[in-house]
Formats: structure tokens, C-alpha cells, sequence
């Protein structure tokens, strides 16, 4: 198991590390960073100061190695908009964010994982029609559209809740579906999926059989089997829902991490851009990370690989 | 030992699958009866209709496709295809169990051996904790497995395929079934392994006087241990006598085929023989007799009626108009 | 005995390489999912021909029939069917140019991501060894980026442009297709014509492109389907954020962020453009799941 864990580790950090150079050329990809980030009417001393300032006249990879020192102790410079350190910047938001995201994981477990389980077992009647409907329409729709609909319905027409900001549990409501809502229907059909296969294999048949219940056999063998695929692809996919934010946080003018990066990127903040863009990442990196390591756990035979 | 008594007895039974390309007839009148201690072996080509016939005993035909639609399935007289699925419930792993084909498949990776035998003992008796573990103890030397203290916390995956197997007969047999379904048990296990595997089954039916059913298609393992044989072709049963006899007076054309399919170590051969054609569509079966179209001694009246079983000898049943 | 019976005449092998079925076109018109393809059809008939058929010009504005409502409510015009936006451009003229748009980027970036993937998918899974081991790792990097959030800043920094949209997409979207792609080509590695191809002195090269690759398109097909929908979203939340394609060309995002700062007043004007790409997504996601089903019903682990 130890093993297993520092394996992917080692992967891990292979893997961030490859992001990083991509981050970290992205301020170098539009032309001179020096002159982006310099106020327009800076002059050409102003610019070639800031360049040393930035260490820009240093060759390509030791501004790679200090970027990623100084990464590593929590430094990733200062947002030129703002004017503070980035990380403080971003822990600031991200809170606001987790928050969010923390709703709308809710909404989609509490919701999407049971649709699905159970338009397996009753395939082919009417709830398992009404399910895939129901997925398959919500994985159609994009998420900035969803978003203002809602709007539009709650918040236009019917006045029920604020377009707009955080605050109170209604600020939270519509922003917290838009986010959930592609991947309930996505975990719907993944749920449905691994169940109906689970189904079909032998050792459900074995434990009709032996003549254990039918609600034994769904949930004890059926389910838990199951649950491996559907938590594998659930976490594989919490991307999406890092994705979403950007654009939910946009709509619903959230201030968490979503609306930070569009509003740094409009701003041509490029510290704080490399700086959320290494850290989602990141994040991502080692959620995968944990969800292999639960997954190890679950099912007994990934150890012994 | 074989009593005289019939333990189980099919009549007529009947299973359908309705689908897109109509209506597959899989079991097609198929009766037989299972006396106490007695094996049967049910033999046959792939698609026969061997395994549903087992399936629909125990009521665990596949919906939505499937249905049982006629005759009857008397274990000790009472008919088990019109009970409640709750009762069935209970009879499954406890009067009457199966084993499958594939033992690696048959066990769930993620539970513990130990804990996939205690299961049906929970469910079928009244057992305290203790008592429950030590029967799977005893299920387990009862299957030649051992250090079963051992054993009982590991893994399916970390068995060999013939302990497997045996595992999954501690499984079934852990509540003293009646009957054994054994459905093509040796198939999936190596050469070396399936004689041992026969012989720890007969052992088994003369320790607790169990009553087996084993569907093979392998002449070999009926010869080991089946006391009777039916041959079911194309959903219905053609022949069925008691093992022996059958071997030296086959009288279906289409047993008789079979037996000679079989390779003998005396004779030198060019070819392997085989049987001419293919197995008939289930959903568009001919008028006649189904093995007509290739029965080497077919008569006329064989493509226009189906012919009913008729007993040739002294407890040796045929369904072909050569005889009668 | 042996001579009253004849001798088998079943030879049900042929050649080997059909083991792996050619789909005719017989099978596959049949069972066809006939809305969902005349959905696409139709959209695709507007993105190709869409200047002819457009009752106005999309670039036009008129600000004399600005915000107009569509024809179905009170102030509403059947000159202008959905309505108009905040400058007096005509809806659905702009939705049916908007079309090519959507699609000249979703099929662009599904046949380079494809075409890509595909390439790293044969190479990594026939070649080997550290050949597959360093791909593979490539391979893991790029699906372990936040997609829409590089993508944003990649196209932040490169400009908002048609043809980096597509760029930038197609390059981070190879992955994808590499990783399943892969699966399968270990799967044909191992079959018997591959084994008498390679005992045929046939070279690497030959038997990755003129024996594997037919065998892998049914599943490249499959993705690419099941992709485009997902192209055309991120396309359009792209343009949404106003960085995807740029005025004045009509893009479903944009216009649906056209209509935002007036949604009190002029509900259709982000409405229409968002009906528009779920109609899209849903038949492309429709048509792909029965490709899927109709090329490998094994395939439902996707």
C-alpha cells in the first residue's frame, strides 16, 4: 500500500512539474512580459528596470528555477491589479469557492447517484426513460446558459431569488445548481452504467442463487461493486466541476477562485493567472491522487498489483 | 444411493424468450424426473437449452426477455413454478442450489471468502455468530480446502481456478441442499484439476446423499459420474436412459452422432468426425422433428411431425420415429 | 459407423482479419435515429449555406427594430421571427451564421484532436516500451490540466481568434482520444492477422496504419462524435467570457452574452442562441451513443 501511495506521488509531481513549464511560459507566449505588465505610459528605461526588477534579462531557465523556488515556499508574486501577494489573494477567495463547490457536489451525489442506481435496476420502464432523459439533456446544455435561465426564471420573472452576489442561502441556490447540474447528469449516467453492468455479472446470479434477498443483492453485492467505477469516473470528473466554476462564478458574480482567473486574465494579471492556473492544477493533481488511494482501499485488488 | 423416490420432477416445462427476431423457444417441453441420491447428467450442443432449463428449475430465467409458460417443476410435489417469489427466495441455497460455469466469475472480488459462504447460512438458518463461522469451517474441509482459518479471511483473486470451484460448491452446499445444479462445472478448470473436482462431488453427494444434475457436454464426465442421461436437442429432450445403456444402445440418431464424435484412442482416424450442419435458429424452428434437417436416416415423417417419446427398453426413452 | 455420416462441412473461419466486423452500410442505415440526425443535418445545412438562406444580414443593424420582441409576442414582427438584440440585429439570421461558426470549429478540432491522438494512441500502444511509457506520461499531464481554465488563459494570451480557438483546443484535447485509443490498439495488438502480418515481413509502419488503424476508426468515430457536442460547448462558453471567436462574426456564446445585461427587458436575445447549441449537443450526443451502440454493444463503460 505504502508503495502504491509513493508511486503515485512520484507520478504526481512528474506530472505538476510538466504543467508548470507551461504555466510559466504563458506570460513569455504573447511577447515581453515587461512590456504587458508596464503601464502604457511607461518609458523605455521604466521598462528595461522592470525587466531586471522581474529578473526577465536572466536566461529562460533560471527564471524557470526561481519561478518554481520561490513557487514551492508560497511565493508567486505580486497581482499586478491589486497589488498583493497572489496566494494571499487567492486564499482569500477560494473559501467562496469551496463553498460552492461543496453545494453543488451535494446537489449531485444526493441526487445523481441514486437516479442512476436506479434506473438500472429498473431498466427499461418508465423512471429509467424519464433518468436518461434527464442526463442526457442536462449534458446538452452549457453551463453559462443553464446559469441565466435560472435567472431568468427565479430571479427575472418570479423575483424568488437575487441574481447575483453571495450572502445568503438564496445567493447560494441557483449558482450551486448551474455548477451541479452537468455533472449530476453526467454521474447519472455513469451510475447507471456501472450498475447496469454489475448486474449483468455472474456473481449476482450466484447470490440469487444462494437465495439472499433482492435488496441484498442490489445493495450489498450490486451496489458496492458499482460504487468502484462510479467513484473512480465521479473523481476523475470533479474537473468539471473545477471547470464550472469559472463559468458559474462569471454568471453569478460569485467571488470565488472562477471569477478571479477571468477577471485577472481581462486585467492581464499574469502573476495572479500562472498563480490560479498552477494551483487548480494542482488541486486536481492530488484529488486524483487521493481518489486512487481511496480506490486502492475499496477494492482489494489494486494492493496486490 | 439411489432411492426410489422422485425427488423432483419436470413436466412439460416450457421457457420462451420474446425478442426482437421472435419468439425463441429455448425450453420446449422438456420432462424429466430426479430420483434421491441419483445423478443426471443433461448433455448437449451449446444453445440447447441445457443451462435455461436449470435456470428456469429455480426460477432465475432472465427478465425481461425471458418467461416460463407452461408445465410444471415438482420438488417433493409441490409445484415450484406457481410459488411466490418470496418462497422461492427461501428455497434457493437451501433445497435446491447451483453452481456456475466460471468460478472466478461466480465469486465477488470485493468480499472475503469466508464472508460469500457465511451469506446464505445467515439468511437461511437461525445461526448465532460463532456457530455461523464454524460452519464455514466445515464447509471448507468438506471441500478439501485447507487451513480454512486461513483461508476464510482471503480473496477470490488470490485462489487458484480449481479452489475456486470449490469454494463456490462450499457456497451452494453450506445449508444442506437437496439438489446440486451443477452447470458445466469441470469447463472452466484444467484438465488435472476436473477429475478431481468429479471426484470431490461424488464424495460429497454420498457424504449428505445429495441429488445432482450436470449439465456437460462432455461424454467424459457423464461416464464419470452421472447414473442417467438425457440429451436435449434444440430445446426439447430426444433421448434418456441411465448412463450405461445409453453408451451401448444410443437410439437417436443424434446420440448416436455424438457418441461418435468422440475420439477413441484405438482407432486411427484421417478426419475427426463431426456432425453435418449447424444447430437450427431457436426463433425459427422447422416443422418436424429439429434434428431432421441433419439426420442422416431422416424419413418423411420426420420433417412433418414432432415425434413423442416412446420407451424403447426398460427405462430407456426416445423421441425419433425409428423407433415407433 | 463411420462411413453412414458424412464429415462436417462447416468452415465458418474465412479470412481472419473479418473476425473484426466490417460495418456495411445496410447495418448501419438501419435502427437509424432519424431526429436527431435531421437536426444535424439541418444545422448543417445553415453553417454551409447559411448566407443564403438567412432572411437578413446577420451584420446588419437597424436601429430603427432594435429589441424587438419574436413574432409570437405582442410587439413582435414576423419580419424579425426570434426577435432582435440590443443594436437591431436579426436573431435568427445570426443563429443560422452562427452555425457554421460552431461547427467549423466543432469538426475542426474533433479531426485534429482525433487525427492526433489516434497517431500517439498507434505509436505508444504498438511501439512500446519507453516509446509508450514517455507518451503515456504526455498523455497523463494533459488530462490532468483543469481543461477550461488553461484553455481560457492560453486563449487569453494568444488573442481571441477563430483559428486559435481551434488550435488550442485540438492541442489540448488530443489526450482523450490517446488514452482510449491505446486500449484498443494493445486489444488488436495481440490478434492473429497482426501475428501473420508481422510474419509476412510486413514493416511497423505498415501494419500500425494499414492493419491496426481501420480497426480502430469505429471507435475514433464514436469519440469524435460523442466530442463534438463537447467542442461546441466549450466553444461557446469561450465566446461567452468574450474570448473565444470575435465580434463581429456571430458566435452562439457571444450572443447569448449579448443578451445578458439585457435579460430584463429582452429575455429572447440569450434564449434563442442557447436552445440553439443544446439542440446541437443533444443530437450529436444522441447520434454518437447509438454509434456506439451500433458499432460494439460491449462498449458502455465509455
Amino acid at each position: 500500500m505504502i508503495n502504491y501511495i509513493l508511486r503515485r506521488l512520484i507520478q504526481a509531481a512528474i506530472c505538476l512539474f510538466g504543467i508548470s513549464i507551461i504555466v510559466f511560459l504563458l506570460s513569455h507566449l504573447s511577447g515581453d512580459p515587461a512590456l504587458l505588465m508596464a503601464p502604457p505610459e511607461a518609458k523605455p528605461e521604466d521598462i528595461q528596470a522592470l525587466r531586471v526588477v522581474l529578473g526577465l534579462d536572466k536566461p529562460l531557465y533560471v527564471q524557470f528555477w526561481m519561478f518554481i523556488s520561490k513557487a514551492v515556499q508560497g511565493d508567486f508574486g505580486q497581482s499586478i491589479r491589486w497589488g498583493k501577494p497572489c496566494l494571499e489573494l487567492w486564499l482569500m477567495r477560494f473559501p467562496n469557492t469551496l463553498l460552492l463547490g461543496g453545494a453543488a457536489m451535494a446537489f449531485t451525489f444526493v441526487v445523481g447517484i441514486p437516479t442512476g442506481i436506479l434506473s438500472a435496476v429498473k431498466a427499461g420502464r418508465w423512471f429509467d426513460n424519464f433518468g436518461k432523459a434527464f442526463a442526457l439533456a442536462g449534458q446538452s446544455m452549457p453551463v453559462f446558459w443553464v446559469g441565466l435561465m435560472l435567472m431568468l426564471l427565479f430571479a427575472v420573472a418570479l423575483g424568488w431569488l437575487p441574481t447575483s452576489g453571495m450572502g445568503t442561502w438564496q445567493h447560494l441556490l441557483m449558482p450551486a445548481f448551474t455548477l451541479g447540474w452537468y455533472f449530476t447528469a453526467a454521474i447519472t449516467r455513469m451510475s447507471r452504467s456501472a450498475m447496469l453492468d454489475v448486474l449483468d455479472s455472474e456473481y449476482i446470479k450466484m447470490a440469487r442463487i444462494k437465495g439472499l434477498p433482492e435488496y441484498v443483492v442490489i445493495l450489498k453485492h450490486g451496489f458496492r461493486n458499482a460504487m468502484i467505477p462510479i467513484v473512480t469516473l465521479a473523481a476523475l470528473n470533479i474537473v468539471t466541476l473545477l471547470n464550472g466554476t469559472v463559468i458559474t462564478e462569471t454568471v453569478f458574480n460569485w467571488p470565488g477562485i472562477g471569477l478571479l482567473i477571468v477577471n485577472s486574465i481581462f486585467a492581464r494579471d499574469y502573476p495572479m493567472v500562472q498563480t490560479c492556473v498552477l494551483i487548480a492544477s494542482a488541486l486536481f493533481i492530488f484529488t486524483n491522487l487521493i481518489v486512487d488511494v481511496l480506490y486502492a482501499y475499496i477494492d482489494p485488488r489494486i494492493k496486490y498489483q | 444411493m439411489i432411492s426410489n423416490d422422485n425427488i423432483l420432477v419436470v413436466q412439460d416445462l416450457k421457457t420462451y424468450f420474446y425478442t426482437s427476431r421472435g419468439v425463441v423457444k429455448a425450453v420446449d417441453g422438456v420432462s424429466f424426473e430426479l430420483k434421491k441420491g441419483e445423478t443426471l447428467g443433461l448433455v448437449g450442443e451449446s444453445g440447447c437449452g441445457k443451462s435455461i432449463t436449470c435456470f428456469s428449475i429455480i426460477r432465475l430465467v432472465p427478465p425481461p426477455a425471458g418467461h416460463i409458460v407452461g408445465g410444471k417443476v415438482l420438488l417433493h410435489g409441490e409445484d415450484l413454478l406457481i410459488k411466490s417469489e418470496k418462497e422461492m427466495t427461501r428455497i434457493r441455497g437451501s433445497r435446491i442450489t447451483m453452481i456456475l460455469q466460471d468460478p472466478m466469475m461466480s465469486l465477488n472480488p470485493l468480499f472475503t471468502i469466508g464472508e460469500q459462504i457465511a451469506e446464505p447460512i445467515r439468511y437461511h438458518q437461525k445461526l448465532g455468530k460463532l456457530e455461523v463461522w464454524e460452519k464455514v469451517k466445515e464447509m471448507l474441509r468438506l471441500v478439501h480446502i485447507p487451513s480454512p482459518e486461513v483461508r476464510m479471511g482471503e480473496y477470490p483473486h488470490q485462489m487458484s481456478g480449481g479452489m475456486r470451484q470449490r469454494i463456490s460448491g462450499a457456497m451452494t452446499l453450506s445449508c444442506q441442499p437437496e439438489i446440486l445444479i451443477a452447470d458445466e462445472p469441470t469447463t472452466a478448470l484444467d484438465v488435472t484439476i476436473q477429475a478431481q473436482f468429479l471426484s470431490l462431488l461424488k464424495e460429497i453427494q454420498q457424504k449428505v446423499n445429495l441429488s445432482m444434475i450436470v449439465v456437460t457436454h462432455d461424454f467424459g464426465i457423464v461416464a464419470r459420474i452421472c447414473d442417467r442421461v438425457a440429451v436435449m436437442y434444440a430445446g426439447k429432450i430426444v433421448e434418456s436412459a441411465e448412463t450405461r445403456e445409453l453408451f451401448n444402445n444410443p437410439a437417436h440418431p443424434y446420440t448416436v452422432a455424438l457418441l461418435n464424435s468422440l475420439p477413441k484412442m484405438e482407432e486411427k482416424v484421417d478426419k475427426l468426425y463431426s456432425i453435418e450442419g449447424q444447430p437450427p435458429e431457436l426463433h425459427a424452428l422447422p416443422p418436424g422433428c429439429s434434428f431432421a434437417p441433419r439426420c442422416p436416416q431422416v424419413k418423411e415423417i420426420c420433417l412433418r411431425d414432432f415425434p413423442s417419446q416412446k420407451e424403447i427398453t426398460l427405462d430407456h426413452y426416445a423421441s425419433c420415429w425409428l423407433h415407433g | 459407423m463411420l462411413n453412414s455420416l458424412s464429415i462436417s462441412e462447416t468452415e465458418e473461419t474465412g479470412r481472419v482479419s473479418e473476425r473484426f466486423r466490417r460495418i456495411r452500410f445496410r447495418d448501419i442505415i438501419r435502427g437509424v435515429p432519424w431526429i436527431p440526425v435531421t437536426i444535424l443535418v439541418i444545422f448543417l445545412v445553415c453553417g454551409l449555406f447559411g448566407s443564403f438562406i438567412t432572411p437578413h444580414d446577420p451584420l446588419k443593424t437597424d436601429l430603427r427594430a432594435v429589441k424587438k420582441p419574436p413574432f409570437f409576442q405582442q410587439a413582435g414582427d414576423m419580419k424579425y421571427l426570434l426577435g432582435t438584440d440590443a443594436i437591431g440585429r436579426d436573431i435568427l439570421s445570426r443563429i443560422i451564421t452562427g452555425a457554421g461558426v460552431s461547427l467549423q470549429v466543432g469538426f475542426a478540432v474533433v479531426v485534429f484532436a482525433g487525427a492526433l491522438g489516434a497517431l500517439v494512441a498507434l505509436l505508444s500502444a504498438y511501439l512500446g516500451g519507453w516509446v509508450d511509457t514517455i507518451l503515456m506520461r504526455i498523455t497523463d499531464m494533459f488530462l490532468s490540466m483543469p481543461y477550461l481554465i488553461i484553455l481560457i488563459a492560453l486563449a487569453a494570451v494568444l488573442g481571441p481568434s477563430k483559428n486559435n480557438v481551434i488550435l488550442i483546443m485540438a492541442v489540448l484535447g488530443w489526450a482523450g482520444y490517446a488514452r482510449v485509443l491505446r486500449s484498443e490498439v494493445l486489444r488488436i495488438k495481440n490478434a492473429d492477422f497482426i501475428k501473420l502480418a508481422i510474419v509476412a515481413r510486413a514493416g511497423k509502419a505498415r501494419i500500425m496504419f494499414q492493419h491496426i488503424f481501420p480497426n480502430i476508426i469505429n471507435t475514433l468515430v464514436v469519440l469524435a462524435t460523442l466530442q463534438l457536442g463537447n467542442v461546441i460547448i466549450m466553444e461557446s462558453s469561450l465566446s461567452f467570457l468574450g474570448l473565444g471567436v470575435p465580434p463581429p462574426e456571430p458566435a452562439w456564446g457571444s450572443m447569448v452574452a449579448d443578451g445578458r445585461i439585457i435579460m430584463n427587458t429582452a429575455w429572447w436575445v440569450s434564449t434563442w442562441p442557447g436552445i440553439a447549441i443544446m439542440l446541437v449537443v443533444l443530437s450529436s450526443n444522441l447520434l454518437g451513443d447509438w454509434l456506439r451502440l451500433r458499432l460494439d454493444p460491449k462498449f458502455r463503460q465509455l
